[in-house]
């Protein structure tokens, strides 16, 4: 090639594609067919253990396990939220006593596993059962899925505690102090200023704290509560036909990527300001 | 209720507890540490194939994090261990009708956790790939080493460098996660808990002990990770 032609075609493109079959290629067709052939395996297997009864007698149970499973993530999501206010404000407040409280109760929330804190709410809880009915709170502490609700609150307000600092320190100390010099009192400028800005970066943390949560939400199944995982379980035992984990399965990851997309769309929407 | 010394549940011997804790610690501890080389390595090959500008290859790629990362850890777990049996025995019927055949819970947890654990490991490791300038590969390149030599000796200290941050908040998911695996009857450190509360009727004792026993290995591999990341920061100095 000239040297003439190539000044007169010397634009950045893209790299051509590599024709042929490179290994990368061959590599990349066999697993796409390999996962091609895993989901007909499923379809088919779900087509050939098509059971008008088993649908018939579980699927309203999935249903109502379904509506368990998102007031329990809903539940404690707000509550979570709500409670991890304080916390927040104790881990970036200057009071040793109180960043220190607040440090030990973050670090033991996120360093031990929900389901041995499930655990010690709802079986831990009952070596306290005395002490806990003379004050009146045996009967919320009884059930299985107020224990779940109170477990999984305390666990997320751990973790949107840190997102929420984690947000407000991430707004640049400059917001603060111009609008102090505008006079504007604590309260208005985190209001008006910092959270709207701490939000947007707060936004795909809290959506993937959603989406812990509602995985994690299957958890609550071994504490005997009935939601979407627990009917899943009781369906097996009763039938020992794994189609009951399989919708299950696909229940969840519907429901997975959905919130995804989901919060994906939102950003995008709210960030439109920021793009240029 | 058997009002008996909390300080004798918590010895060592026949009549504590403590030693089958601590025997359930060391197999969470087993269980965490026999995950993390498959993990990291199927991660790695994952994120690879993510970066790769072969469409196909990012494609399948995708949707092993799509479905590893968006199915509840528990539900992957059951899958496997009620799945898998059903599977193989519908295969090996064909040779031998009479064979039955069980899934060891530890081998089970160490497949399903090191799925979830490779497609954590694998978004950590595309964000280190993207860190890394190209001109790295082509330095490899012009000196004339292969694609793959140029990953080893070249790409691979700097990711693991750039990815040591975010693999240590995986490995502690993962170190979490193990407790998922009592459920299906590995005789970890909650599985044993739970014997204990069930039998000694001190549920909020044992499970409080379990949770420490949870916080004492995450305060531990904390003090590791700084450990190596300080010697990493040592040799990064010495170049």
């Amino acid at each position: 090639m000239s040297v003439v032609m190539r000044a007169a075609s010397d634009i950045e493109r893209p790299p051509p594609r590599a024709r042929g079959w490179p290994r990368t290629r061959i590599i990349g067709y066999a697993l796409v067919c390999l996962w091609i052939v895993f989901g007909l395996g499923i379809v088919s297997y779900l087509f050939f253990a098509w059971n008008a009864d088993f649908f018939a007698k579980y699927a309203p149970a999935y249903a109502r396990g379904l509506g368990v499973t998102l007031s329990l993530v809903a539940i404690s999501m707000v509550l979570g939220a709500i409670l991890s206010v304080p916390v927040a404000y104790g881990r970036m407040s200057s009071n040793r006593i109180l960043s220190g409280l607040a440090y030990c109760y973050v670090y033991f929330f996120r360093g031990t596993p929900l389901l041995v804190q499930t655990y010690l709410v709802y079986y831990g809880l009952g070596s306290f059962r005395v002490e806990l009915q003379t004050i009146g709170l045996w009967d919320f502490f009884k059930d299985a899925f107020n224990c779940g609700v109170f477990a999984f609150s305390l666990n997320t307000a751990a973790y949107q505690a840190e997102i929420l600092r984690g947000a407000i320190e991430s707004v640049p100390k400059g917001q603060w102090e111009g609008a102090a010099s505008l006079g504007l009192h604590r309260l208005q400028t985190l209001r008006k200023i910092i959270l709207p800005q701490a939000l947007i970066v707060a936004l795909r943390p809290y959506g993937n704290e959603l989406i812990l949560l509602v995985k994690a939400s299957a958890i609550v199944a071994i504490i005997t509560v009935y939601d979407l995982m627990g009917n899943a379980k009781l369906a097996f035992a009763n039938s020992f036909d794994i189609q009951a984990y399989i919708w299950v399965a696909l229940v969840y990851l519907v429901m997975v990527e959905i919130l995804r997309h989901g919060v994906e769309w939102i950003e995008r929407r709210i960030t439109i300001h920021l793009k240029r | 209720m058997p009002s008996q010394n909390i300080w004798i549940l918590l010895s060592w011997g026949p009549d504590g507890w403590i030693d089958d804790i601590a025997y359930g610690a060391l197999i969470t501890i087993a269980l965490a540490l026999a995950t993390l080389p498959i993990g990291l390595t199927i991660g790695f090959f994952v994120a690879w194939a993510k970066q790769s500008e072969e469409p196909s290859l990012r494609l399948a790629a995708n949707i092993y994090t799509t479905v590893f990362r968006g199915l509840p850890e528990l539900v992957t777990l059951f899958l496997f261990f009620f799945g898998v049996p059903i599977l193989l025995q519908y295969l090996v019927r064909y040779f031998r009708p009479d064979a039955t055949i069980d899934v060891n819970s530890f081998v089970a947890g160490m497949i399903v956790l090191s799925l979830i654990f490779s497609s954590y490991a694998s978004e950590v490791f595309l964000s280190a790939f993207r860190a890394i300038p190209k001109g790295q590969y082509e330095g490899g390149y012009a000196i004339g080493l292969s694609n793959w030599l140029t990953m080893r000796k070249v790409i691979l200290p700097q990711l693991l460098r750039i990815a040591f941050p975010g693999l240590e908040n995986c490995w502690l998911s993962l170190l979490k996660d193990t407790s998922l695996v009592s459920v299906v009857g590995l005789a970890e450190t909650l599985r044993n808990a739970y014997t204990a509360a069930r039998v000694t009727k001190h549920a909020f004792l044992f499970y409080g002990v379990a949770a420490l026993v949870f916080l004492g290995l995450a305060i531990l591999s904390s003090f590791a990770t700084s450990a190596i990341l300080r010697s990493l920061g040592k040799r990064e100095a010495q170049r």
